[in-house]
């Protein structure tokens, strides 16, 4: 048999481009700013601990932007989730699973309505999520207005938990061997960015999110069920949004209505970076992955050059962000002449 | 409906209703009433107005539709901007709260150089109005090429100013919080001896002129034309790409003018805090107003109106000592009905013309 010989897809490239990128900032941040931490291993990690919810709710997202929609509402569900779940753990006796089972329930909820919005009211994607973003944190005010802290001897108790990595670690200025330390929440990141490879790859309900979002007539003209497809997207984004704002809480351990602000457009553009296309049926959660770890470490890198004024680290975020669009959108335009 | 038709004045006066009630404006003049009515309810004293005198005693009109009038200017002018770039482009330009930090930081800089409390301007007034017009173009244009030349989404496009634009705002004050001279304040609040507040005026100013353009040049035909189909605007001979790019300047313009107003409000800026939540407010109002968020409908009218019934909403709720943080639940629910009813399922549910449903796939394009 002849083997068919494939040449790199556009996925692939933008995929290499994202992943070389993190290298190389990460390699350059070793060489150049060894000294203010990051020839530590333990930064690595500190890497995954800060950012294990965003890497979950960023995958929500490039699963909804691969079928050519969108979900702006997953900052305000996860800020939801977080004030919900710590009223119910502090005064109503909850435990750690039954709030996992709220914070599921409450982003599956935010995913189903929305989604039947979306696919069978054929509502505009953008609008329905911007008044679930808007419903989210204004239900957070009418909660609790102010700040607070979960107040759980069990909760903070597993919250604290680490993983000690073995034969991993640093020695300090005293001389001391000390284990690199892992969230329980990156493990779960992990298993989640594998499982939702896996069901983009090999399940129909996955390859039909690209056809969908590659060109929805065909889609249809094929046998997909558009209106069904575009759904599960959305309540498979809700999932993860509920899994995403539940190890949030679990990292930060307080909630507030300005909490996680933003924190769908780091999600946007981390998927963006990653390489996946807004306008739909392209992309890859590895790219998101490292989607994810490469804004983290330039806003790493950016802190760690010391430098007075707080503005530079959000331009540039944008910068990169405006690099990779404009990059994106010169292949594509390369690819139809 | 018209099966009825025993007397011919009857289906006249059908006829009529049906007329009104398939009118542009219809739902965002009725959904402006309700609320006003609402309003009237709730707060007996709503509509009187009256003349009182400020804190320096020049008179000033005092009242809750003076109130309305003068908050919601920022975001009629925004909302003019934002039906433009929403009818070609056929997307939303979510930076202009950004925008506004920028230009408010322009503004800052240019009036107040580096000092925090200046004695006096450092610059005529009229000079840092047109920089901060400048750079609310700039930005505008910024978007604009990326969304006309890379052909990027308008949401993606403006993301990146949406992320950067308080930051830059902040970096164009140098990081300092400066507070203007008081003769500032006038262009966001009151000229003495004069009774109207300064920002219905320029907003009455910016309307004109809109309508004023719209009506004496091919803008509104062209933006539509590029809207519905930009291929085929092509092969009339329209240039879409700088159409799309014109769009995006004017709502730099308005941006700029709309910041002008904001900063002078309080002679002082925070970047981070400024107009929060303003963009989706904007994009709420040219909904309202009955435009298609898709492209291809430039109702102006329509969007003003709607700019104007989301500040009677703000103010009837602040009446009932809602919290600020709470606002966006009530905003939430009205986007939902309100874009709910325009949808083309609720539509044929109402209408009976649905005997042959048409194979639509989900974005609401239908299948040749």
């Amino acid at each position: 048999m002849i083997k068919r010989k494939e040449s790199p897809t556009d996925t692939a490239f933008l995929l290499a481009i994202t992943i070389s990128m993190f290298i190389a900032f990460y390699v350059l941040s070793i060489i150049f700013l060894g000294d203010k931490g990051f020839n530590k291993i333990q930064m690595f990690f500190n890497l995954l601990n800060e950012n294990a919810a965003l890497i979950v709710i960023a995958c929500g997202l490039s699963i909804v932007m691969i079928t050519g929609s969108i979900d702006i509402s997953v900052g305000g569900s996860t800020a939801l989730i977080c004030t919900s779940c710590i009223v119910c753990l502090n005064n109503y006796g909850f435990n750690f699973f039954t709030a996992l089972i709220l914070a599921l329930g409450i982003g599956i909820t935010f995913g189903a309505i929305q989604g039947y919005l979306i696919a069978y009211m054929e509502m505009q994607p953008f609008i329905v999520t911007l008044a679930g973003m808007f419903l989210g944190r204004g239900l957070v005010a009418l909660i609790e207005v102010n700040q607070i802290q979960v107040n759980n001897k069990g909760f903070e108790l597993l919250s604290g938990a680490r993983i000690q990595i073995p034969f991993l670690g640093d020695i300090n200025k005293k001389g001391v061997f000390i284990q690199s330390k892992l969230e329980y929440g990156v493990l779960v990141a992990i298993i989640i960015v594998f499982v939702m490879f896996w069901l983009l790859r090999k399940t129909s309900l996955g390859r039909s999110f690209y056809a969908v979002g590659g060109n929805s007539q065909s889609a249809l003209m094929l046998g997909i069920n558009v209106k069904k497809t575009r759904f599960n997207a959305h309540l498979l984004c809700g999932l993860l949004a509920g899994i995403g704002g539940f190890l949030y809480l679990f990292h930060t351990r307080s909630g507030s209505v300005q909490q996680a602000t933003g924190l769908e457009m780091d999600a946007i553009a981390a998927s963006i970076i990653g390489g996946t296309l807004l306008t739909g049926g392209v992309g890859n959660i590895f790219g998101t992955l490292f989607g994810v770890l490469t804004s983290g470490i330039v806003l790493l890198i950016v802190t760690a050059i010391g430098s007075q004024d707080p503005w530079w680290p959000q331009i540039t975020r944008a910068a990169m962000l405006c690099f990779f669009i404009v990059l994106q959108s010169v292949i594509c335009s390369r690819k139809k002449k | 409906m018209t099966r009825n038709n025993k007397k011919a004045d009857s289906s006249r006066v059908v006829s009529a209703f049906k007329a009104i009630i398939k009118h542009k404006l219809f739902i965002p003049i009725v959904f402006l009433v309700f609320l006003l009515l609402i309003n009237i309810f709730i707060k007996p004293g709503f509509l009187r107005i009256s003349l009182g005198s400020d804190s320096s005693g020049n008179p000033v009109l005092i009242g809750n539709l003076v109130n309305i009038l003068n908050n919601a200017t920022e975001l009629v002018i925004l909302a003019i901007g934002m039906t433009l770039v929403t009818a070609s482009s056929r997307g939303q330009d979510i930076s202009v709260g950004s925008t506004i930090a920028i230009v408010g930081g322009v503004i800052m800089r240019v009036l107040c150089g580096s000092e925090t409390q200046p004695v006096e301007l450092m610059a005529p007034i009229i000079i840092a109005f047109l920089l901060g017009c400048l750079a609310g173009m700039a930005c505008g244009a910024f978007n604009g090429i990326l969304v006309s030349k890379f052909n990027i989404q308008p949401m993606v496009a403006t993301l990146i100013l949406f992320t950067a634009g308080r930051s830059i705002g902040s970096m164009a004050m140098g990081g300092l919080k400066p507070k203007a001279v008081a003769s500032f304040g006038y262009y966001g609040n009151f000229i003495p001896g004069f009774p109207i507040p300064t920002p219905i005026l320029i907003t009455v100013i910016v309307v004109a002129i809109a309508f004023y353009m719209l009506k004496k040049t091919n803008l509104g035909l062209y933006t539509r034309a590029v809207g519905i189909n930009d291929k085929s605007s092509k092969l009339n001979g329209l240039n879409p790409a700088r159409i799309k790019l014109l769009s995006y300047v004017i709502m730099g313009l308005c941006v700029g003018i709309a910041g002008f107003v904001q900063s002078s409000r309080v002679q002082t800026v925070n970047p981070y805090t400024i107009v929060p939540g303003i963009e989706m407010d904007a994009i709420l109002a040219v909904a309202l107003g009955g435009n298609s968020l898709g492209g291809g409908t430039l109702n102006i009218a329509g969007s003003i109106i709607g700019a104007y019934t989301i500040q009677s909403l703000t103010s009837m709720l602040t009446t009932l000592n809602v919290n600020t943080n709470a606002l966006p639940v009530f905003k939430a629910v009205i986007i939902i009905i309100l874009v709910a009813i325009q949808t083309p399922t609720v539509k044929s549910f109402f209408s009976k013309k649905n005997r042959f449903p048409k194979l639509t796939t989900g974005s609401g394009k239908e299948v040749v």
